[in-house]
């Protein structure tokens, strides 16, 4: 192998574009290419039927090994005193008694007794007082402008009618943002202060983030019990991961001469972290608190499905009826209270610190909001008692808008649909099936090697070794055809992600209108939950592989836009300067400078659109992929502990290496172009 | 927030007297704990789970409804965190129930009266394009009408998940039909398609289960295949193919409810209630097509049928 050709300078834009290394990988690739559709006749002309499906001698059984271990832990695990399924009953009653006191508070009031001899002696907070209180909130934290707007987002949900519904949700996200955030941020500080640990730890963020939540919903349901308490847990597995990253991350980026203060006041250990490190590092530290929120809403869906009710199960339930109007207003019911949760956390990060005033006056002076809120919350629920609708938003004020989103789907559907078909004929025809064929085509050892290959050139023999590893890893398990299925979802609704999110990136980011609407339609796109477009897909492309593929496409798009923006947005201006001084065109500003100079981020972008896809899968499996996705459905509904990990793993494996490989290329990229290293944003 | 406290204690505990005045004609029952009924995901689960828990509440139970996916619930059934479930289906769930039935911490409760079907079914306005049907045999005649661009000349059947099972695409092998199997992931994306097709009038060949509100809602037939036996799932040799099983029609098969082991012990009247819990497909269907299709507040709909059939189910709780 030669010399990797990458290293050397800056490319000159007049030579011949082909260094040893890239004609290598360009050959290669022919290789493949030819090998892809010749395998099947290869293998039988050489008597070789392993080349094209994995022998059985290479399986081995570690699904069953992981669901006896399973059942061992549930049925025996054993701690003398008491039983592991003891101690996560307890860790689960643990966790119900607070979400037991915010569903209280917000939805079913205080309730004394069982069953039908339930009463409730104290109601829930009055829609009213719910309205003003998050408006206090967004007073405290910016300004009248953004208390009338979270005022009014909570005000839409009453209207719509998914006040109760949202209430629950918004319980569940009261209890898991603490918990993802707590536990986040002490793992965190372990990351940082402790470079084993965080050793330890990046890998097990690595699965947290990839392996699909269904992988592990089974495992969790059977160690914390039926009900909601699960749906928490699985929740804040899933968003907890950016807490703990951005957490490390921003406890490095405190600047020495702040550290070094704290060395010479003489704190303690303890002191030097909680006095002086994290609240430097507050503002960091608030970007993962909204991340966590963000992730936790992400998630109300996949919650409602074991048990967590609130919006996400009506969304299922209305869908289930065909109900897309129904099912479309509680989405954009948890996308507003995801915009409203949102805008408050944002405003948390950029408040001034309260300045400390010597004199302290009365708790009425210092605290008038605070008092006008109580006194909302008191006089809703009294005069509730007596008017019901100060206590609930009246039934016959709600607004719905569902038949006209029934409508629109039935008039496209009827009137537009053959032109659909044609559209989708020509991509499952020109795209889709080429690709697939060509991917299970591929003899399993020549991918392997590729891979591989692929790790040796951006990262020598320890990224050359992962990529062998996990790769075998899916191999020995015998889903081998499910990853390359998966492999090419994947890769084409990144594809067309890319082919879509670049553009619109760059139009983001040179123009500033555009930029502000591109970035809320994405937002948008990235909180409703895909379920509620996956459904219309369905009636107008049918069951099958495009129609996953546009619900991947919908959800994948946002990285690709948003990094493509920033990239372009942080290129040093003197760079653009010097171009429009030399005389280029916008044209060739854009191809020549603009664009190449953004290509680590651009690259970073398509990194977190494949991790996009690649968690998308589970959901698609529901409208009938047949990828690990699927497996790991089949597994979730089949409570196959075993089954649904290994498959779920597999997903992981493929993120791990996608991204490691994308990685060490971006980092080659932006030492090529002379550009700092990254993690220092 | 003291004061208020009290205060609303106060109007609450009048409020307790009042209700426990309405309600003391009750019976005594064996234990106060709540009776454990999980929901699933579709309308007539849902129905007959609430059916159940409103008619052990009159006979003074306390009953609590808990959200639990269909088979992972046996996790729960086993170790007592969830104590009823009034579906298990024949068609779906029968593997998973004798699993669990075999422990000995679940027990059958015997059938809900209502009788499952599911099978290849096809829109009304297909039997002009295609005479012979109901018929199985006028299916390979008809493939090419029932053919979408991806699958022509051969036909499409939309089957239900892959989770389901059901065997169809040995079925088509065997029974030697022209048509490409394509498996939806979800009921949801199965009767989207049904919605679609149904809107344009466009041909359409899917599996439809009842009770279900889709052959309420939607005007069709299911597709007659020779009938179904043990034998023609077991023994190749059966039937119109020689070499292949399954060369026959799905199963029918009753709904079933199954149990918590201790609930026999520890509720012994709910448990003969349940036992003895009864429905026919007409009744919950028209009760499903209330809710799905009339829009009608699910809990009215139960409370309607509790209303209307007290000779019913007073017979189950006395």
């Amino acid at each position: 192998m030669a010399e990797p050709a990458l290293d050397t300078t800056a490319p000159k834009p007049k030579a011949l574009p082909v260094s040893p290394a890239a004609l290598t990988w360009l050959l290669l690739g022919l290789a493949t290419f030819v090998l892809a559709h010749t395998s099947r006749d290869l293998s039988k002309a050489l008597d070789a039927r392993w080349l094209v499906k994995v022998p059985r001698e290479l399986r081995i059984s570690m699904k069953t090994d992981i669901s006896a271990f399973m059942s061992w832990l549930v049925e025996d695990a054993h701690f003398g005193l008491f039983s592991f399924t003891d101690l996560t009953r307890g860790i689960a009653w643990l966790l119900e008694q607070p979400y037991d006191l915010a569903k209280a508070v917000l939805v079913s009031g205080f309730v004394q007794g069982l069953g039908n001899e339930a009463v409730q002696w104290l109601p829930p907070l009055s829609w009213i007082a719910v309205v003003f209180v998050v408006a206090a909130i967004g007073h405290y934290a910016k300004s009248i402008g953004l208390a009338v707007f979270v005022g009014l987002c909570f005000l839409y949900l009453a209207v719509f009618g998914q006040w109760d519904s949202a209430m629950v949700t918004l319980a569940s996200i009261l209890i898991a943002v603490p918990l993802g955030v707590g536990g986040g941020l002490l793992l965190g500080i372990g990351g940082y202060r402790w470079r084993w640990f965080d050793r330890v730890l990046t890998p097990v963020l690595d699965l947290m983030q990839t392996v699909p939540i269904f992988a592990y919903l089974v495992p969790i349901l059977f160690l914390f019990g039926f009900g909601p308490v699960s749906a928490l847990v699985a929740t804040v597995i899933y968003a907890m991961p950016p807490m703990v990253r951005i957490t490390t991350l921003a406890l490095r980026g405190v600047p020495s001469e702040i550290r070094e203060f704290g060395t010479m006041v003489g704190c303690t250990g303890r002191q030097m972290t909680w006095r002086v490190l994290v609240p430097s590092a507050m503002p960091g530290l608030m970007v993962g608190v909204n991340q966590v929120i963000m992730l936790s809403l992400n998630m109300v869906i996949i919650a409602s499905m074991i048990g967590a009710g609130g919006l996400g199960y009506d969304v299922l339930t209305s869908l289930r009826r065909l109900d897309i109007g129904g099912g479309l207003e509680a989405g954009v019911a948890i996308v507003v209270l995801a915009i409203a949760l949102d805008r408050l956390s944002q405003a948390f990060v950029n408040r001034p610190p309260p300045e400390h005033g010597e004199t302290a006056p009365s708790f009425a002076k210092r605290h008038p909001y605070t008092l006008a809120t109580l006194a909302v919350i008191l006089a809703t629920g009294l005069l509730g008692l007596v008017l019901p609708v100060l206590q609930s938003y009246p039934a016959t004020a709600q607004i719905t808008t569902g038949a006209f989103w029934e409508n629109l789907v039935q008039t496209i559907n009827v009137n537009y649909f053959d032109q659909l078909e044609a559209v989708k004929t020509f991509m499952v025809l020109n795209l889709l099936v080429p690709v697939k064929r060509f991917l299970v085509g591929v003899p399993w050892p020549w991918f392997i090697l590729l891979v591989t290959l692929a790790g040796w050139q951006l990262g020598r023999w320890k990224l050359a070794l992962l990529c062998f590893l996990l790769s075998g890893f899916i191999l020995v398990n015998g889903l081998w055809t499910d990853a390359m299925e998966t492999i090419y979802l994947c890769g084409v609704s990144v594809l067309i992600a890319a082919v879509m999110g670049i553009p619109l990136g760059v139009v983001a980011a040179q123009n500033q209108k555009a930029g502000r609407f591109i970035g809320g339609f994405i937002d948008t796109l990235q909180t409703l939950p895909s379920f509620v477009y996956l459904i219309p897909v369905v009636m107008l492309f049918r069951v099958g592989d495009f129609s996953a593929m546009i619900a991947v496409v919908l959800y994948a798009l946002a990285p690709a836009v948003r990094y493509t923006a920033h990239g372009i947005r942080s290129i040093d201006p003197q760079l653009i300067e010097a171009g429009t001084v030399s005389g280029c065109t916008r044209w060739q500003l854009l191809w020549r400078i603009k664009l190449p100079l953004a290509l680590p981020e651009i690259m970073l972008g398509i990194n977190q659109t494949i991790m996009l896809a690649l968690s998308m899968l589970v959901i698609t499996a529901l409208v009938g992929t047949r990828d690990l996705g699927q497996e790991v459905y089949i597994a979730l509904t089949k409570a196959d502990t075993g089954r649904g990990i290994v498959a779920g793993v597999s997903v992981a494996f493929i993120a791990i290496i996608a991204d490691r490989l994308i990685a060490a290329g971006a980092r080659r990229a932006r030492a090529r172009l002379g550009l700092a290293a990254e993690g220092g944003r | 927030m003291r004061t208020h406290l009290k205060m609303l204690l106060g109007a609450g505990l009048g409020l307790a007297v009042g209700l426990g005045a309405a309600g003391g004609a009750l019976a005594e029952v064996e234990s106060k704990d709540p009776i454990k009924l999980t929901l699933h995901d579709w309308t007539g689960q849902l129905i007959t789970t609430k059916l159940m828990g409103e008619v052990l509440k009159k006979a003074g139970y306390n009953v609590e409804y808990v959200q639990a996916d269909y088979i992972a619930q046996f996790a729960g059934l086993k170790t007592g965190d969830l104590h009823v479930a009034m579906e298990i289906w024949e068609t779906t769930g029968r593997e998973a129930m004798d699993e669990a039935t075999a422990t000995g911490k679940v027990e059958n409760l015997g059938e809900t009266g209502m009788q499952a079907i599911e099978e290849w079914w096809y829109p009304a306005y297909m039997k002009e394009k295609c005479p012979g049907l109901p018929d199985w045999q006028a299916l390979n005649d008809c493939a090419e009408a029932f053919s979408t661009p991806e699958t022509a000349p051969n036909g499409r059947y939309l089957g239900g998940p892959v989770t389901w099972g059901g065997f169809d695409d040995e079925r088509a092998e065997a029974l030697e039909l022209d048509y490409e199997v394509v498996h939806a992931g979800t009921d949801a994306a199965l009767f989207a398609e049904l919605e679609s097709a149904y809107q344009r009038k466009a041909p359409i060949l899917l599996w439809v289960y009842a009770p279900h509100w889709a052959p309420i809602k939607y005007e069709g037939e299911w597709v007659e295949f020779p009938k179904y036996t043990a034998e023609c799932y077991g023994d190749p040799a059966w039937g119109d193919n020689p070499d292949m099983a399954y060369d026959c029609g799905k199963p029918r098969g009753p709904i079933w409810k199954v149990s918590w082991a201790g609930v026999k012990d520890k509720w012994p009247g709910a448990y003969a209630a349940i036992k003895a819990f009864k429905v026919s497909n007409e009744e919950m269907g028209a009760m499903v097509a209330a809710v799905d299709l009339d829009g009608k507040d699910l809990d009215g709909v139960v409370a309607d049928w509790i209303a209307k059939n007290e000779a019913t189910w007073s017979g189950w709780i006395k």
